[in-house]
C-alpha cells in the first residue's frame, strides 16, 4: 500500500484499503475558517449535535478577512468567536493570536505524521507534508466532521512525482510544484493522491515541502503527501509532544502513474492567467510589467520565504508605482523576521508589510487590483478575479521572483537584478 | 425526479471564485450569493436564469476553492442540476452535500448548445436535448450521492444518524 492507503486503512480500523473502495474514517482533526464555518454553525446547529465530538480536536482560525474588512466580516468572525466559547473549544485563533490557518496548525504542533484532518479549505492539503492525510472539504461536511468525528472517503488512486538532481540556484519547492502543475495540468491528479519523493525532496526544508504539497489541490488532488523522514521527524518533535505513527509507502505500492523528472532542468518558474497550469520558465517569460508584488499565504508566508525576499531586496528599492505587499504567515513569523531585521529590510526597501491574513490572495482586502492592473504574487491562484477585478491578472510564481520582480518593475528572476 | 428547462453553458475549469467570487463570502444569505453568481464571467446570467434551468459545463467544473457557497449560490439562483464532462471533487461532496443533483456526462456537456431546452429524468439516467431531439444516457446515481439526494443532504443524513445514536 501506498502511505496515503495505509493511513486511511489504519483510520478506517481496517488491515487494507483499495483505491475505489469508500471509507469511514475517526478524524483527528477538523478545521474551518471564517468563511466556511458561519455555514458550518448554522448546519452544526441544524443537525442538533449539541456538543462537538471533541473540543480539542475542532480548530476554528479566522484568518482570511481579518483583521476584519467590514462589518459583515466581523460579524462572521464575532459568531466563530461566540461558538468557539459556547463549545469550550481549545484552537481558536484569530489575527492577533495565531496567523494564516496553513502556517499555524502545523507551526502548534496540531496536526502530526499519520493522522486524518479534514479542513473546510482547499489547501488543508499542505498537512501532506507531514505525512498527514489532509484533505480540502466543504462547510457541510466539517460541520458533520464536528458533529460525529468522523468522514466518509472514497481511497485515491495515488501518483508519484520523483524529483532527482540537483535544484538550480533561486529555484524552491513553489517552482517544482508549478512545473508539476504545468506538466499534469489542474485536473491532472483529479481525486488522487499527489505522492512527492526523491532525493530533492528528501533534501528539501519543511517550509518547501509545505509549498509543494499546499498548490496539489491546483492539480484537482485529494491530497498531497510525503513520507515522513528525519527532518519532519526533527522539525515535530520540537513543536509537541504527542504521540504519533508514520506511514511509509511499500516497495511494491501500486501508482496510477509514476513520473520522475531531473531538477536540474528546471528554472524559475511563472504561471500566466488564468490558470496555474499556465506555466513557463522564467527565461522564456519576455517584458510583462507589473503594479504590485505579494510576498505570503499558507503558499509561501514562512519566514524561510521572508528570508530569501529579503535577501533580494536588502539594499534595493522596490520599483517606482509598484506596490510590494509583505505578509508573514503568522504572529510569530513577524516577530521573528523582526528579530532577524528582515522587516527592516523590508521597510528600507518600499515594502509595505502586513499582519497576517489570507488577505489579497482571494481578493479579500489588503492589495485588491484594479481593473487591467497585474500582479505577481506567491499565492495559489490565478483565476479570472482571483486578486480583484475580473479584467486584472495574476501572475504565481516563488518569493525569490517576486522580490526580484518587485525591483524591477516588471516579471524577472533574481540573477537579471 | 424530471428536470425540464434552458441550458447555460460554460467551458472547461470553471472554478468556484468565478461561480462566486470571494469579495462576497461575508454573507452565507443564499440568495444574497445567488445574486452575483458567475458575474465575473457572465454577467447577464442572472437576468437569463428561471428555476429549473440546467447548468452544463466542460472538464473539472468546480474546481479551486472549498467554498460551499458556490454550489449554494447555483441553486439558489435557480438551476435545477449541474452536467458536465466532470467536476472537482470538493465541489462534487459539497453539491450533493446541500442537495443540488450532478451529471458527470461528456456526451451530454459537448451535445448541449448554450440555449437548447433540455429535460433530465435523474431516475432513468437519461438528458434529453428538446431543441436537437438528442438522448445522452449516463449512469444513475448511486451509493452515498443518491442517499444524500433522497434524504434532502447531508444535514438531514447527520441529524437522523445522531437520533439514532
Amino acid at each position: 500500500m501506498t502511505i496515503t492507503e495505509k493511513i486511511l486503512a489504519q483510520a478506517a480500523g481496517r488491515d487494507e484499503v483499495r483505491p475505489g473502495e469508500f471509507v469511514t474514517c475517526k478524524l483527528d482533526l477538523v478545521m474551518a475558517n471564517d468563511i466556511t464555518a458561519p455555514i458550518a454553525i448554522e448546519e452544526f446547529e441544524k443537525m442538533d449535535a449539541g456538543q462537538v465530538f471533541d473540543r480539542d480536536k475542532v480548530v476554528l482560525v479566522a484568518d482570511h478577512f481579518t483583521p476584519c474588512k467590514d462589518i459583515k466580516s466581523a460579524m462572521q468572525v464575532k459568531l466563530l468567536r461566540d461558538f468557539a466559547h459556547s463549545q469550550g473549544l481549545t484552537h481558536f485563533y484569530e489575527a492577533q493570536t495565531g496567523g494564516i490557518e496553513h502556517i499555524i496548525l502545523p507551526d502548534k504542533g496540531l496536526v502530526l505524521p499519520g493522522e486524518v484532518v479534514i479542513g473546510a479549505d482547499s489547501h488543508t492539503c499542505t498537512y501532506g507534508a507531514l505525512g498527514a492525510f489532509a484533505t480540502g472539504v466543504g462547510s457541510t461536511d466539517f460541520a458533520a466532521g464536528m458533529a460525529l468525528g468522523e468522514c466518509w472517503f472514497r481511497v485515491p488512486a495515488s501518483r508519484k512525482f520523483i524529483f532527482t538532481g540537483q535544484l538550480n540556484e533561486w529555484v524552491s519547492g513553489k517552482d517544482l510544484i508549478l512545473y508539476t502543475i504545468g506538466q499534469i495540468g489542474v485536473d491532472g491528479a483529479r481525486y488522487m493522491a499527489m505522492e512527492f519523493a526523491g532525493p530533492v525532496i528528501e533534501r528539501m526544508d519543511m517550509a518547501g515541502r509545505f509549498t509543494i504539497c499546499n498548490m496539489a489541490i491546483e492539480a484537482g488532488a485529494k491530497n498531497g503527501i510525503i513520507v515522513p523522514d528525519d527532518t519532519t521527524l526533527d522539525w515535530v518533535n520540537s513543536r509537541t509532544t504527542r504521540d504519533f505513527q508514520v506511514f511509509r509507502s511499500d516497495e511494491d505500492a501500486q501508482y496510477a502513474e509514476i513520473y520522475e523528472w531531473d531538477a536540474g532542468n528546471i528554472e524559475p518558474q511563472v504561471a500566466f492567467p488564468h490558470l496555474p497550469e499556465n506555466t513557463c520558465g522564467i527565461s522564456e517569460v519576455g517584458e510583462i510589467t507589473i503594479d504590485q508584488a505579494v510576498i505570503g499565504a499558507c503558499t509561501n508566508g514562512r519566514l524561510e520565504d521572508l528570508r530569501i525576499a529579503a535577501q533580494i531586496l536588502k539594499g534595493r528599492q522596490v520599483a517606482d508605482g509598484v506596490r510590494c505587499i509583505i505578509i508573514p504567515g503568522s504572529q510569530q513569523i513577524h516577530l521573528q523576521a523582526t528579530r532577524e531585521g528582515l522587516v527592516e529590510t523590508f521597510l528600507e526597501a518600499g515594502c509595505l508589510v502586513s499582519t497576517p491574513t489570507c488577505g489579497p490572495c482571494l481578493g479579500g482586502h489588503m492589495g485588491i487590483l484594479a481593473a487591467g492592473e497585474r500582479a505577481i504574487s506567491t499565492t495559489n491562484r490565478n483565476f479570472v478575479g482571483r486578486m480583484g477585478h475580473p479584467e486584472s491578472e495574476v501572475y504565481l510564481a516563488s518569493p525569490a521572483v517576486a522580490a526580484a520582480s518587485a525591483v524591477a518593475g516588471k516579471i524577472c528572476g533574481p540573477e537579471e537584478l | 425526479m424530471l428536470i425540464q428547462g434552458k441550458a447555460h453553458k460554460y467551458g472547461d475549469h470553471i472554478d468556484t471564485d468565478v461561480i462566486i467570487p470571494a469579495r462576497y463570502l461575508n454573507t452565507t444569505d443564499p440568495d444574497e450569493l445567488a445574486g452575483h453568481c458567475m458575474e465575473d464571467i457572465d454577467s447577464d446570467f442572472l437576468s437569463k436564469v428561471a428555476r429549473g434551468d440546467v447548468m452544463v459545463a466542460g472538464k473539472n467544473f468546480g474546481c479551486g476553492s472549498s467554498r460551499e457557497h458556490a454550489p449554494i449560490a447555483i441553486k439558489a439562483a435557480g438551476i435545477a442540476v449541474v452536467i458536465a464532462e466532470s467536476f472537482a471533487r470538493i465541489f462534487y461532496r459539497n453539491a450533493f452535500n446541500i442537495g443540488l443533483p450532478l451529471i458527470e456526462s461528456a456526451e451530454a456537456a459537448a451535445g448541449i448548445s448554450d440555449g437548447d431546452e433540455v429535460e433530465v429524468s435523474l431516475e432513468e439516467g437519461v438528458v434529453r436535448n428538446l431543441t436537437t431531439g438528442e438522448e445522452y444516457a449516463f449512469a444513475p446515481i448511486t451509493g452515498i450521492a443518491a442517499e444524500l439526494l433522497e434524504v434532502g443532504g447531508l444535514r438531514e443524513r447527520v441529524r437522523q444518524q445522531l437520533v439514532g445514536q
